[in-house]
């Protein structure tokens, strides 16, 4: 096929794709565009709820804990833990797309069960801290931690935290599922028989989606 | 990107549209699929298009009687009709409607026709519709997307439907859902079950739009036919084309709202509530905010104003341009105005809050911008008065909507100007004002281009023509009905008149109004009487409707015109035509009309 693009082709005049992408895929970055929307209202929420009450628990006082470290005095160390398993899911998730690229089916699926593993160990390790969290009484509409200025502190505060993670949790759960289903079709050699791994460059952009919507809710809920 | 990813989706690219004309090929045996394929779970987009259009009437048709019976109650508080208990039961005891059932109907008339009529029986429709066949395309981007959006919409439908017969009733809060009275249970009778399947259906039909918007954005951007560059598609398509891009970034943060809405409801959270008083009992619930719910309701609520007229205005525009035969007024400023409403459109939510302590100095700013999206609306207005300025006009019921859609948009809009400004709003917030501002500007307007659709693309559809005496009929007396209903509401309500009320006798304020009320009322029956005029019209005329002979009955240059008259699921039998000039090339040098589809001659100039 005759894959020469030269400068004067005209792209938005018909005929082609005008980004010279599939329609999944720019379907794929709308949804993104859409779902981003989705935790910038649930955020911005956070922050009206947040910024009108007069004081609001210390994350270093609520997050300090570690499994099996007792009542060791760990602040954000186990949440840091989960935030580096999350960002290495992504990384492995380039090499997967890399390998794709490259059409070597056995890479891909080496690099996309490592994704996968990634994905499974954070939703493990956020089971754990909810667990954690609603042993110690918080949980939605109860909330055990003080204010940093000592008063009782708001449920607002474990109302977010509980809703917005488990919301990015569900999307990761979802992102795990549909590792899996790619997976199994990279197995099944379908992408070898379709020619192109692009499939796995879909599920990749949903990925690291779910990893940067990570890093805000981690930023909103644990550092400030 | 590497250079590798782009050939890869470069061969894609191609290999789709060859895939495309393979699909075709074997069209011949799909005439014959089964009656399932064919006609429940099509993924041909014209028949989920009519899918979507005859759901939308059956909800027309139910939200519009909702508002005659609620019409009864207003019109006539004093006077019994025995047949009320007879249909709603224990909702009418003694042939007069309670205060419950009144505000469950005002509440689910809104709701319907916002969302599953003007929403997705109007966009869903003509998006549908029109979007492969006028760039030239076999079917959507992902036909079997198109399919799940119409379900999600017929699910959600059902879920909504289900709650009219709960026995607690259905949602009653008004169709903004504000809390606090919806997310407290004991607030109500109507925030009870059917509050939760009201949130339940709407969630499905923000789903619903997310599909179906995605598709409508990838195959305008990605499917266009050879030669269709953006600035050749008709004033439809960028219609749908803004209407899918507000859709797709306003639906999900009501969706957001709707979530910790369930959670307040559910989980004893408290994201809208504080310091509140049920039943003389104080409740736990602190620190939230009910104004917090306004803010991302409204984030969507105003751009969904756009999503229903956007299509509106793309309908009308065309209809007008072929009607008229005369090139559409501005075509590039038509696109302009097109997305400066579109970006205005997220800037301006906070013009519906205005007496929530909202602070001044912010509400300046939502003035001013509310009050510039006159100036993208006037343009339009502008552009379609000098369309039809001078033209050889076909008096067709499409054109007559089309010109009672111009005339109703500058009547309702010019009351928009005086709602923008924060300081009257403080008089007409919550009157009968801006129950006549907003029904003239967006439900009849929305109808007149929805309507003006239905006319002019029905041959298409079916292959027949809708009877053009009754069409005569129903557009007179729907426009002097929409001008006698909302017209005096304007002057109730600068006289003060709440809306939501249910009964006006008792005030000695509005007793004045019981007359107007009474007319009001009669004219409501009257028009809702002339639109099942246009159901029997509509279903009739499928079955035995005045056959359609030729391919191009209003002598259209647009592409859907080339297709034949029964078009299979791939739509063009050859090749998909190539395009070669804009769409409005109408009594161009002294010929009647040019088909895109024609080459510019050696001695022509593109327009």
């Amino acid at each position: 096929m005759d894959t020469a693009i030269t400068a004067k082709k005209k792209w938005w005049d018909g005929g082609y794709s005008p980004f010279n992408v599939s329609y999944g895929k720019l379907m794929m970055w709308f949804f993104l565009l859409s779902d981003a929307f989705t935790f910038g209202a649930l955020l911005i929420s956070y922050g009206t709820i947040r910024f009108s009450s007069i004081s609001w628990p210390d994350p270093n006082e609520v997050f300090r804990s570690f499994p099996g470290a007792g009542e060791a005095n760990l602040p954000l160390v186990f949440v840091s833990l989960m935030t580096f398993i999350l960002i290495m899911s992504s990384v492995t998730m380039v090499l997967a797309v890399h390998e794709g690229h490259n059409r070597n089916r056995a890479g891909v699926a080496k690099w996309l069960a490592w994704t996968i593993v990634g994905g499974i160990l954070f939703l493990s390790c956020q089971a754990w801290e909810w667990t954690h969290l609603w042993h110690e009484g918080a949980w939605w509409g109860r909330n055990p931690f003080m204010n940093q200025d000592g008063s009782p502190g708001s449920s607002n505060f474990t109302n977010f935290f509980f809703t917005i993670t488990g919301f990015h949790g569900l999307h990761v759960t979802s992102g795990v599922i549909l590792n899996i289903i790619i997976l199994l079709n990279v197995l099944k050699g379908t992408y070898d028989d379709r020619g192109h791994y692009e499939m796995v460059e879909k599920v990749g952009l949903y990925w690291h989606f779910v990893d940067l919507v990570w890093v805000f809710v981690f930023t909103c809920f644990y550092l400030l | 990107m590497s250079n590798e990813a782009t050939l890869h989706s470069h061969q894609e690219v191609h290999g789709s549209l060859e895939h495309d004309q393979h699909g075709n090929g074997h069209d011949g045996h799909e005439h014959h699929g089964t009656f399932i394929s064919k006609y429940v779970f099509s993924m041909d987009h014209k028949m989920i298009a009519k899918q979507f259009l005859i759901t939308g009437i059956v909800w027309a048709i139910i939200g519009a009687f909702f508002s005659v019976l609620f019409r009864l109650q207003l019109g006539f508080p004093d006077t019994s009709f025995p047949w009320l208990s007879s249909i709603l039961g224990h909702w009418a005891e003694n042939g007069h409607i309670k205060p419950e059932a009144y505000y469950a109907l005002v509440t689910m008339h809104g709701t319907i026709l916002v969302f599953f009529v003007l929403t997705a029986g109007l966009s869903g429709t003509f998006s549908n519709f029109l979007i492969p066949l006028q760039v030239g395309a076999r079917d959507m981007a992902s036909p079997f997307m198109n399919m799940l959006s119409y379900w999600f919409f017929f699910i959600a439908s059902l879920v909504m439907m289900a709650s009219l017969f709960v026995q607690t009733g259905p949602a009653s809060g008004g169709w903004t859902a504000y809390p606090p009275l919806s997310a407290l249970g004991d607030a109500s009778i109507g925030s009870k079950i059917g509050m939760d399947l009201w949130i339940t259906s709407m969630a499905l039909f923000v789903v619903s739009q997310l599909l179906g918007g995605l598709n409508y954005i990838s195959t305008i951007l990605n499917m266009r036919t050879k030669g269709m560059s953006m600035t050749k598609m008709p004033l439809t398509i960028w219609a749908f084309f803004f209407t899918a891009v507000l859709g797709v970034l306003s639906f999900p943060v009501l969706l957001s709202g709707f979530i910790l809405l369930l959670f307040d409801r559910h989980a004893g959270t408290s994201f809208y509530l504080s310091d509140i008083f049920v039943a003389g009992k104080a409740l736990s619930n602190e620190g939230g905010s009910a104004i917090l719910y306004q803010h991302l309701f409204w984030f969507l609520g105003h751009p969904e104003v756009y999503i229903i007229v956007l299509p509106a205005m793309g309908i009308v525009s065309e209809v007008l341009a072929i009607n008229s035969r005369k090139p559409i007024f501005g075509y590039l400023a038509m696109i302009g105005s097109l997305f400066a409403i579109c970006i205005l459109a997220f800037l301006v939510w906070a013009h519906h809050m205005f007496v929530t302590g909202l602070n001044p100095f912010l509400g300046a700013f939502f003035v001013l911008l509310t009050l510039l999206i006159a100036v993208p609306s006037a343009i339009k207005v502008f552009n379609w008065l000098t369309t039809i300025w001078r033209g050889n006009i076909n008096f067709t019921p499409g054109a007559l909507f089309s010109i009672g859609f111009v005339s109703t948009f500058i009547s309702g809009g010019l009351t928009g100007i005086w709602l923008g400004n924060s300081s009257i709003d403080i008089h007409l917030h919550d009157t009968y004002f801006v129950i006549a501002h907003f029904h003239i500007v967006m439900g009849v307007s929305a109808f007149f281009g929805m309507f003006a659709g239905i006319y002019h693309w029905f041959p298409k559809m079916y292959g027949r023509f809708l009877n053009n005496t009754l069409g005569y009929i129903h557009f007179w007396i729907t426009l002097c009905g929409a001008y006698l209903i909302f017209w005096p509401m304007h002057y109730e309500g600068l006289a003060g008149m709440p809306r939501r009320y249910y009964d006006y006798s008792t005030w000695e304020s509005f007793k004045q109004f019981a007359g107007l009320n009474h007319f009001i009322s009669i004219v409501v029956i009257m028009v809702f009487a002339t639109q099942l005029l246009f159901v029997f019209n509509f279903f009739y005329s499928i079955f035995k409707g005045r056959k359609l002979t030729i391919a191009n009955p209003w002598k259209a240059t647009t592409l859907e015109w080339t297709t034949p008259i029964h078009a299979g699921h791939g739509n063009w039998p050859g090749e998909v035509p190539e395009v070669h000039r804009w769409p409005y090339d109408y009594s161009k040098d002294g010929v009647d009309f040019i088909p895109q589809t024609v080459p510019i001659g050696p001695n022509e100039s593109e327009h």
